[in-house]
């Protein structure tokens, strides 16, 4: 499922549908078509698309034009151009004649907006009816025969009765459904008003929470419609709706986003003042800002353009500055001033424009930002870096190489310290290196490879549905006849994979590389014309061997059918275990300081990381490698020292209690303690193989079951502390500081660790509270010597990935944190940890290992999957 | 009647043959000016020769072996011979009057011989498909580089004719109805369009199939969508199949086959040309070459229904009937339920 980085964008929870391109919204643009200057017009639209818009709205409804005349030559335009039309397009008019002309000229598949109620049920059916013939998704108002909704009620009631019409009449498929609740003006004096907003959010989560698939749409600026002529109130005012609505499920929105106030840059009185009037939190609210309003006008955004008082401001904030606001103007002056204040010139990187690009990923981490805000800052950014690259140059050596290796973390894998390391380490030893970063698809991997003709291809990963990608690049250079070796590496490798599943797909050498200190002697044996052949042979001798090891593996123990392996579950006497109450059930978000998670940090993996093997403290006194560790040790710490101090990089968590009981191997997740309404069900999987003492776990086992009507209750987590990582490596990449790129991402990764040590103790000592008085050490901590477990998702006691999902939906976790799921569930950011909580004392970890063709029968059944898709995610335990 | 699901069984069991050009088989009875015009057209005001889809009506004998030749060589599904059977590309010869006599008579000819080779062989049925063509303009890209606003077709024109054309084929006794050889996309969601116009008129529908054109190696069809955006655009007519064929030989396609494979709901069916034309605008993959391409994809769990286009013939297609005899058909995927848009690119919410 490769579809370039519009997939990317697409999958986040917001898109932002261009605005610009619509005469009743832009006088500008309506000046352009009044004019006939469609050149001008055109452009328009592409700095929308170039500005981050996903979609772009046009709108052509003027009295004063023949509309339907000027959407014709409009869309043919755009078909003309790819910069444009490469984005769909949203036809907006209230004239069914002029919609059905602008359809007729699209390649593409469009979105309506919009179609109505307003004139009955057969006048809707009726054109619902033609666009599926035509094949666009639609916007739908809240708004009926009797007229617009403007009550949280009628609103929800009309879009119910649009959804069950469209859907249960003719087959309108739900996902092609955008609600436009009504956006009306609020703080108008008239006190019927004053709910309007908290009226469309709240309209806005029942329907997202009822009706599955539809989507919530709304035009902004009808919000702030009553401070005409004071814009940064009214920017102000969008701006925090949006950040409520967005929570609250609104994942479109027309807007000019360019223009938005960024969240957290509104004045403190000013930002207070609107959420009054927005929430509807007091009833002089309307007064109150209308007596602030004044004090901001000629302050705001529209004026600041030619308000240059920011210039007055010290370098590095006037970069900040540029990078935040995404102007360009001065950028290269301001840098060509830091570069000579700066000993050198990779310093001005580091330093300002780091400081600045970090303010904008940690207002885009807390949806204080949005995308095209930030696509114009890093556009900043990158003609700063340019500005400053030859100046880089200059400084650096060149010397020839000793190959060409391409390295690449596979599609629907998010994860590259490792691959990262290995870069750095063959760059040290003058390889040079090609990254492609991660979610690379195989297609691409080759098509590189080609172009740039490497001499060895490097594959890396670390969730396990990473290694059938692995496979599938290896067949794949079999079949386009490459010959180039092939480096595997990654956590979830391993050599008998390699021997197994890999090595026999590809003719030429494959190399499963254990860790960094190994490539390097591998690459130069591989690309040496005396030695290639030798070690060549030498390795698929070691492969035949390690074939032959697999093949006569059995089983340690024999498999047992999915009913005997039921039948001998580990339970106990729930009529004499009291589950303890949470404290405090429902979600809840959690916000920790780096400087306290520093103290959970379980250092040993840390080590690993980096291949140096030892247990800490220990380690650091080593005879072979104690010095190493320490100096990484300190350089780690120093990292923390600046990354506590500046903010840079953040964490950000959520977790909830819910009540809940076994039913078989599901534990289904109740939506309150009434345990009527499901909310999400869980699937576990159970040991399969022969126990002659013990039981075959199975994580359900250890939640009270239904039948045995005992309240319990399970938890689920998901946390990151990773929040800024990736551009915080990039900006050491891009500055040429691999060394520290890798190290932040290290770094976060175990803070993302410490964290979910911290909240779990949270949880047991206050949250969920049934151990208030627990008082570990963080030694005590690493060993486990609590009551109850968190086990993860693609981890050996719950090892299907795609349970995640549950966890992610039970949370809201995107929304709530910004992480995400990859295609193949690996979350992003890369330093994040998700699991479950379980609290019987009797709870522990165990791996599931194999299991047999009826498990997965079962689990697909009980998942609603079909068998094949689910084997896929099973393979590892299948085999 | 043959419904979509009849054609679905019968693509659950092994992978279905289409035919292959038929142009090509044209070109080898080198036939001239008076045979293109027969009796009926003996004094036509202006030159037929090249008109391919009037020999239903002038050369019936013809068009009917060629059929023979390819359900001969195993082929399920068999294409009228109406590839320019509409009144938009018949107007170069004047003779829109006569497309839907045509659409009608090429319908009538190939079902007759499928009806034939149905009795011969009854447990493997053959089908007739109603070949639906681009026709000769693009509905979405200007005829003129100095005015790139400008049309020489509309939506509602190329709705008109494929209106007509439906009809003729259905009315004919066609069983699904293929609109191919698609490279701009408005002009299929005209046909498309037409389709569903005329299934509702009638009361019923036949199975639809889409087969697009990936025009060179930039991977995007000549008006400019990926396969992905491409499939997107077509999706709401729930078409039976979904895929690929003409301009390139199945080297190059298989990408792209690929990239659809991946994301298609439908049965993916794929018709490439026999390699790329040689200097002489002759086209030398033999069948030999093209079935190991075949078996290849087939292997690789990529395809449901396979043929050939421009430069194959029976040989082509008795060779990769046999070539993909055991091979398991492509099992179809499942998608999430997402709003899927497109551009030239896809975007999906």
């Amino acid at each position: 499922m490769e579809a370039t980085n519009t997939r990317q964008s697409a999958s986040a929870t917001f898109i932002n549908v261009g605005e610009r391109t619509n005469v009743t919204g832009s006088a500008k643009f309506k000046r352009l078509i009044l004019e006939d200057d469609f050149e001008a017009a055109l452009d328009v639209a592409r700095q929308q698309v170039e500005n981050g818009a996903q979609i772009i709205d046009i709108n052509m409804d003027e009295a004063m034009l023949d509309s339907k005349a000027a959407m014709v030559r409009f869309l043919n335009l755009i078909a003309s151009e790819p910069d444009i039309s490469r984005v769909p397009i949203m036809i907006d008019s209230s004239k069914w004649d002029v919609i059905e002309a602008g359809l007729k000229c699209i390649q593409g598949k469009a979105i309506v907006n919009s179609i109505s109620l307003k004139e009955g049920e057969d006048a809707f059916l009726q054109q619902a009816r033609l666009l599926k013939r035509y094949g666009a998704a639609t916007v739908v108002m809240a708004f009926d025969e009797t007229g617009q909704a403007d009550t949280k009620a009628r609103k929800v009631e009309i879009c119910t009765r649009s959804y069950k019409l469209l859907t249960e009449k003719i087959g309108f498929p739900p996902e092609d459904i955008i609600f436009d609740p009504n956006i009306f003006a609020v703080a108008t004096g008239i006190e019927e008003h004053n709910n309007y907003a908290v009226d469309f959010i709240e309209a806005t989560r029942e329907i997202r929470r009822t009706l599955p698939h539809a989507h919530v749409s709304g035009g902004l600026s009808n919000i702030s419609f009553s401070f005409r002529g004071n814009n940064p109130v009214r920017e102000a005012m969008h701006s925090v709706f949006l950040y409520h609505a967005i929570q609250a499920g609104m994942d479109m929105a027309i807007v000019n986003a360019g223009q938005l106030e960024v969240y957290d840059e509104i004045p403190l009185t000013l930002r207070e003042a609107v959420e009054d009037v927005i929430l509807n939190r007091r009833d002089d609210a309307t007064e109150r800002l209308l007596d602030i309003a004044p004090a901001f006008q000629g302050d705001g955004k529209v004026q600041s353009k030619d308000d240059l008082a920011w210039r007055e401001l010290p370098v590095n904030k006037r970069l900040e500055h540029a990078l935040v606001k995404g102007i360009t103007d001065y950028i290269e002056t301001d840098t060509e001033e830091a570069r000579r204040a700066a000993d050198k010139p990779l310093h001005v990187i580091e330093g300002p424009l780091m400081d600045g690009m970090n303010v904008v990923g940690d207002l885009f981490g807390e949806g204080k930002m949005f995308l095209p805000q930030v696509v114009k800052s890093a556009r900043v950014m990158k003609k700063a870096v340019a500005y400053l690259e030859p100046y880089i140059e200059q400084e650096k050596e060149k010397g020839s190489s000793n190959g060409k290796i391409l390295l690449a973390t596979v599609k629907g894998d998010v994860h590259d310290i490792g691959k990262n390391i290995v870069g750095v380490v063959l760059q040290c030893n003058n390889f040079e290196i090609i990254d492609l970063g991660v979610m690379v698809p195989a297609a691409k991997i080759l098509q590189v490879a080609k172009e740039e003709n490497v001499d060895m291809i490097g594959l890396s990963g670390l969730i396990t549905p990473s290694l059938d990608e692995m496979v599938h690049v290896a067949k794949e250079m079999e079949r386009q006849a490459f010959d180039l070796p092939l480096l595997i590496g990654g956590a979830t490798t391993s050599k008998a994979h390699t021997a197994v599943k890999i090595e026999q797909n590809y003719h030429a050498p494959v190399a499963y590389v254990a860790n960094a200190s190994r490539a390097v002697g591998v690459c130069q044996k591989l690309l040496s014309k005396e030695q290639r052949s030798v070690f060549a042979a030498a390795l698929s001798e070691e492969y035949e061997k390690a074939r032959a090891q697999h093949a006569r593996k059995q089983p340690r123990s024999k498999p047992v059918s999915l009913s005997v392996a039921r039948n001998n579950k580990w339970t106990c006497d729930w009529a004499r275990y009291l589950p303890p109450v949470p404290k405090q059930l429902g979600v809840q978000e959690v916000k920790v300081s780096l400087q306290t998670l520093r103290d959970y940090i379980d250092w040993t993996p840390f080590f690993l990381t980096w291949s140096l093997a030892g247990k800490y403290p220990r380690i650091l006194q080593d005879d072979v490698v104690g010095e190493q560790a320490q100096s990484l040790f300190d350089d780690a710490n120093a990292m923390l020292d600046h990354l506590c101090k500046t903010n840079e990089l953040q964490a950000k968590g959520v977790f909830g209690l819910f009540p809940a009981n076994s039913d078989g191997d599901d534990i289904v997740i109740f939506e309150d303690e009434r345990r009527q309404t499901i909310l999400h069900t869980a699937h576990h999987l159970r040991q399969q193989t022969e126990k002659a003492n013990g039981a075959n776990h199975c994580l359900s086992d250890f939640v009270a079951p239904i039948s045995s009507q005992t309240p319990d209750y399970v938890g689920a987590f998901a946390v990151t502390a990773g929040i800024g990582e990736d551009e915080l490596a990039k900006a050491y990449e891009e500055a040429g500081d691999d060394y520290n790129a890798i190290m932040v991402k290290a770094v976060a990764d175990r803070l993302a660790e410490a964290f979910a040590e911290y909240l779990h103790e949270q949880v047991r000592k206050e949250f969920w509270g049934y151990s208030p008085n627990e008082s570990l050490s963080n030694d005590e901590l690493i060993r486990e010597k609590y009551q109850g477990i968190r086990p993860a998702p693609g981890y050996a006691a719950c090892p299907e990935h795609t349970e995640k999902q549950v966890i992610w939906d039970l949370l809201q976790a995107e929304q709530r944190t910004g992480m995400k799921l990859t295609e193949s569930f690996a979350m992003w950011p890369g330093a994040s940890v998700s699991g479950w909580y379980f609290a019987h004392p009797d709870s522990r970890y165990f791996a599931v290992a194999q299991i047999q063709q009826d498990q997965a029968h079962d689990y697909a059944e009980r998942k609603g999957w079909p068998s094949e898709s689910i084997e896929k995610w099973l393979a590892p335990n299948l085999q | 009647m043959i419904k979509t699901s009849d054609i679905l069984h019968h693509a659950s069991q092994r992978i279905l043959i289409l035919d292959g050009a038929m142009g090509t088989m044209i070109q080898k009875h080198t036939l001239e000016e008076d045979d293109y015009r027969g009796e009926r057209f003996s004094d036509w005001h202006c030159d037929v020769k090249g008109n391919n889809d009037l020999l239903v009506l002038t050369q019936p004998d013809i068009i009917y072996d060629i059929h023979c030749a390819y359900l001969d060589a195993g082929a399920d599904i068999i294409e009228t011979n109406t590839f320019n059977a509409t009144t938009i590309s018949m107007a170069d010869y004047d003779m829109a009057e006569f497309a839907k006599e045509m659409n009608i008579e090429a319908a009538r000819l190939a079902k007759k011989a499928a009806e034939k080779f149905t009795q011969l062989t009854p447990n493997k049925p053959r089908f007739v498909a109603g070949v639906l063509g681009p026709t000769n303009r693009t509905a979405s890209i200007s005829p003129d580089v100095n005015d790139p606003g400008k049309r020489n077709i509309t939506f509602d024109e190329l709705v008109e004719a494929y209106v007509e054309a439906t009809h003729g084929l259905i009315e004919g006794g066609a069983d699904l109805l293929l609109i191919e050889t698609v490279f701009d996309t408005l002009n299929a969601k005209a046909a498309v369009f037409a389709v569903q116009t005329v299934f509702e008129s009638l009361g019923y529908e036949l199975p639809v199939m889409i087969s697009g054109t990936i025009t060179d190696a930039s991977g995007r069809t000549l008006s400019g969508q990926t396969a992905e955006a491409f499939y997107y655009s077509l999706r709401h007519v729930s078409p039976v199949s979904f895929g690929l064929n003409c301009a390139l030989g199945p080297d190059l396609l298989r990408q792209y086959v690929d990239e659809i494979a991946q994301i298609s709901e439908s049965l993916v069916s794929a018709h490439p040309n026999a390699g790329l034309p040689n200097e002489f605008g002759e086209y030398d993959m033999d069948g030999d070459e093209m079935a190991e391409h075949i078996k290849e994809w087939a292997t690789s769990g990529l395809v449901n229904i396979v043929g050939g286009c421009c430069g194959t013939t029976p040989d082509h297609i008795l060779k990769m009937a046999n070539a993909v005899k055991n091979i398991q058909p492509r099992t179809l995927p499942q998608l999430e339920t997402k709003m899927r848009l497109s551009g030239l690119e896809p975007f999906v919410h």
